[in-house]
């Protein structure tokens, strides 16, 4: 069993893989969770749509699935940008002047934390905690983790 | 004879370049033609080295770092280079610490079963095997082992409990959520030295008959999960994992299930609800998840850190390590040192080091050169202290009595810019941010609570709204089902006492 991670959305939305997911997944104890994950992975997001193929798939209500989604921050309702920054806001890199970091990277990328450029470039969002507490300031980049960041390494990596 | 060459693949050495550095050692090792090898560890656990490139020599390990990728062709020409730290095992930050759990960690190949083996790995789990398994329980409970999660629960008591219950399923669960602010061990030990978890997971399982094991790992650790990932295949691939643990009666498979991102999924009832694939809302106790847990079967939930204590404690027996410590805390604590501080990183040491040693003599003071005004210890759910308490011991016991707790061991520390007024604001501002949503003063009480704290920083009706917050303090501590709720008090309050101060008035 394998559960799909970090790699960037590869798919448009299309029912017959969302099910196909499902299907394949179900078996394990306590599907939903793996679920979601690999249908937030291959399309970036969970598609409004999706939530009744798999109500369907597991036996469960539409309600029932909607609520774990809207409980869980790592599921989008709607697609990021093309490069996501999760900045860490949690104490020890509040320390190391992350809330300064933020922003700075606020004004770069002419977003508040939680939005997504208008030019689709960008999502910025805040993170509690990266493991990374002795390097702060953290942030996951694209998935990739960064220590002891500043606004100038930021903004190269999602110049990319 | 091959030059062995070690690079660390931890996620924090690769947050500042490791692979980079790997990279121009591997191109510098074809240029040159060498006869060498470069082999990618855990961390060591010193942070603010990494990245640290280690070359074996006949004497031991010599370390320099950090090393950046431009300057790592250079190490090859010169033992004197500038970043040169001798022998790593030598640097008194190590040399001084008592690394059990950390024993192999930044050492070995994470994913190789033999070097974990030819380092003293397995030794634990044979013995238990050789024994009945309520003798490995009374082990457990003898070295006086405590969870490592945040509450400090006697873990073999735990185990008794889903041993003494009869089910035809049982589960260990191992709680790697690690959501706490200022820690990354359970992080560090599942990149490093894997195997250690899995051994402690399955020696838990023969104890209490529970042949099926889950890691539930945050989503914000995509490397430690993908890390796990490899072990588990390694592991079943050698015969450990899987119908017959290392050819013995007993079965044990192991999962892994990644969260995904709620800070509540760490709290063991909410991580079984989201194990199950549920909203991870809090469950009331009773009844414990020992005796109705995962799928409603009896489960052993523990930390990271509690789980791979346990290969250490059957090696060695229960008195070895309760014979460090002090107390009723036994054994070593992987304290993580964190935030604003020059040398931080992880550090293993029995129970008894005092928050001085660990923040002025581990720590060398901040990484501004400005004074140290505050750590908070335990999480985002811990005290903040002032140095005047420094000399407090690293001891449950000791902590609870000055209203403070250790929690999973992470220090956080602030120099003198810190303003506690907004320290204790953030507090009330991430209880609402996570809060699971059953419980009013939770969900509702901490939001207010923020807004007064903005009305104190701002200087309206100090005193008033002081009075409002140690209130809802009040009612967050008597009306909460779990402890977010129920221990936001403790940042607030220490805040609040220890630095009245910064809440005095307009700054
Ligand atoms: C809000 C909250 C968050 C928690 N987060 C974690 C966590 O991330 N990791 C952990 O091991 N325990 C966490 N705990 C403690 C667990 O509820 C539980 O006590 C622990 O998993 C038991 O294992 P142990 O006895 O080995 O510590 C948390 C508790 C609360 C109330
Ligand atoms: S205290 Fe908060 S997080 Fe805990 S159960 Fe109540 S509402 Fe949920
Ligand atoms: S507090 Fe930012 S990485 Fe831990």
């Amino acid at each position: 069993m394998t559960i799909m991670l970090q790699k960037p959305p590869s798919a448009a939305w299309n029912p017959e893989s969302v099910r196909e997911i499902a299907e394949r997944l179900k078996p394990l104890d306590g599907p939903l969770l793996p679920i979601l994950h690999a249908i937030n992975d291959q399309f970036g997001f969970v598609d409004e749509r999706a939530l009744p193929i798999l109500a369907d798939v597991l036996n469960l209500t539409r309600a029932e699935v909607q609520g774990v989604v809207s409980f869980y921050h790592d599921f989008r309702r709607s697609p990021a940008g093309r490069h996501v920054v999760k900045i860490c806001r949690a104490e020890a890199c509040q320390a190391m002047g992350a809330e300064r970091l933020i922003g700075e990277l606020e004004k770069s990328f002419g977003v508040k934390l939680g939005e997504t450029s208008a030019d689709g470039r960008v999502t910025l969002e805040a993170v509690y905690c990266l493991g990374n507490c002795a390097l702060s300031p953290a942030a996951l980049i694209d998935g990739k983790l960064h220590g002891r960041l500043d606004a100038a390494r930021a903004q190269a990596q999602v110049g990319k | 004879m091959t030059q062995l060459i070690y690079v660390p693949d931890d996620a924090a050495a690769l947050s500042v370049g490791a692979d980079e550095v790997a990279q121009a050692i591997s191109a510098e090792i074809s240029r040159r033609g060498l006869d060498a090898k470069l082999i990618r560890t855990g961390s060591r656990g010193l942070l603010w080295l990494e990245p640290l490139v280690e070359f074996a020599t006949p004497n031991g390990r010599i370390g320099y770092g950090p090393v950046s990728a431009d300057r790592a062709a250079a190490l090859f020409d010169d033992p004197g280079h500038p970043k040169s730290l001798g022998l790593v095992e030598e640097i008194p930050w190590l040399k001084s610490q008592q690394r059990l759990t950390f024993a192999r960690c930044g050492i070995t190949d994470p994913l190789s079963l033999k070097e974990y083996e030819s380092h003293g790995g397995l030794k634990g789990l044979r013995n238990a095997l050789k024994m009945p398994c309520t003798d490995i329980v009374e082990q457990i409970v003898d070295s006086g082992l405590r969870g490592r999660g945040g509450a400090g629960f006697p873990t073999g008591i735990k185990w008794r409990t889903v041993a003494a219950t009869q089910a035809a399923q049982k589960y260990i669960v191992c709680n790697a959520d690690e959501g706490d602010s200022g820690t990354f061990a359970d992080r560090m030990l599942m990149e490093g030295d894997p195997f250690l978890l899995i051994e402690g997971m399955i020696i838990a399982g023969i104890a209490v008959g529970a042949t099926k094991g889950f890691v539930y790992i945050r989503s914000e650790y995509p490397h430690a999960f993908a890390k796990m990932t490899r072990a588990i295949e390694v592991a079943q691939a050698g015969g450990l994992l899987g119908r017959s643990v290392l050819g013995s009666a007993h079965r044990f498979d192991l999962e892994l299930r990644l969260g995904a991102g709620a800070y509540i999924c760490g709290e063991e009832t909410s991580l079984l609800e989201s194990l199950e694939g549920r909203r991870g809302q809090v469950r009331p106790k009773p009844p414990l998840p020992a005796i109705e847990g995962l799928f409603g079967k009896p489960t052993v939930i523990n930390n990271v850190l509690s789980l791979a204590a346990v290969p250490v404690i059957m090696a060695e027996g229960a008195a070895f390590y309760r014979d460090f410590g002090m107390g009723r805390s036994r054994g070593t604590m992987p304290v993580q040192l964190a935030g604003n501080v020059r040398r931080g990183g992880l550090i293993e040491r029995a129970f008894g080091l005092s928050l001085r040693e660990i923040v002025e003599e581990y720590g060398g003071g901040t990484a501004s050169g400005r004074p140290v005004r505050a750590v908070q210890v335990g999480g985002p759910l811990g005290s903040y202290w002032p140095p005047r308490l420094f000399d407090t011991p690293f001891d449950y016991e000791t902590f609870a009595e000055k209203s403070g707790m250790i929690g999973h061991g992470g220090v956080v520390v602030f120099d003198d810019t810190v303003e506690m007024a907004k320290q204790a604001r953030f507090a009330l501002e991430f209880c609402a941010i996570e809060s699971c949503g059953k419980c009013t003063p939770c969900r509702i009480g901490s939001t207010r609570g923020a807004e007064t704290l903005d009305k104190i920083i701002q200087g309206e009706q100090v005193s008033e709204n002081m009075l409002l917050i140690r209130d809802l303090c009040e009612v967050l501590r008597d009306g909460s089902l779990c402890a977010l709720g129920g221990l936001t008090p403790m940042p607030v309050l220490s805040a609040m006492d220890h630095f009245p101060e910064d809440f005095a008035a307009v700054k």
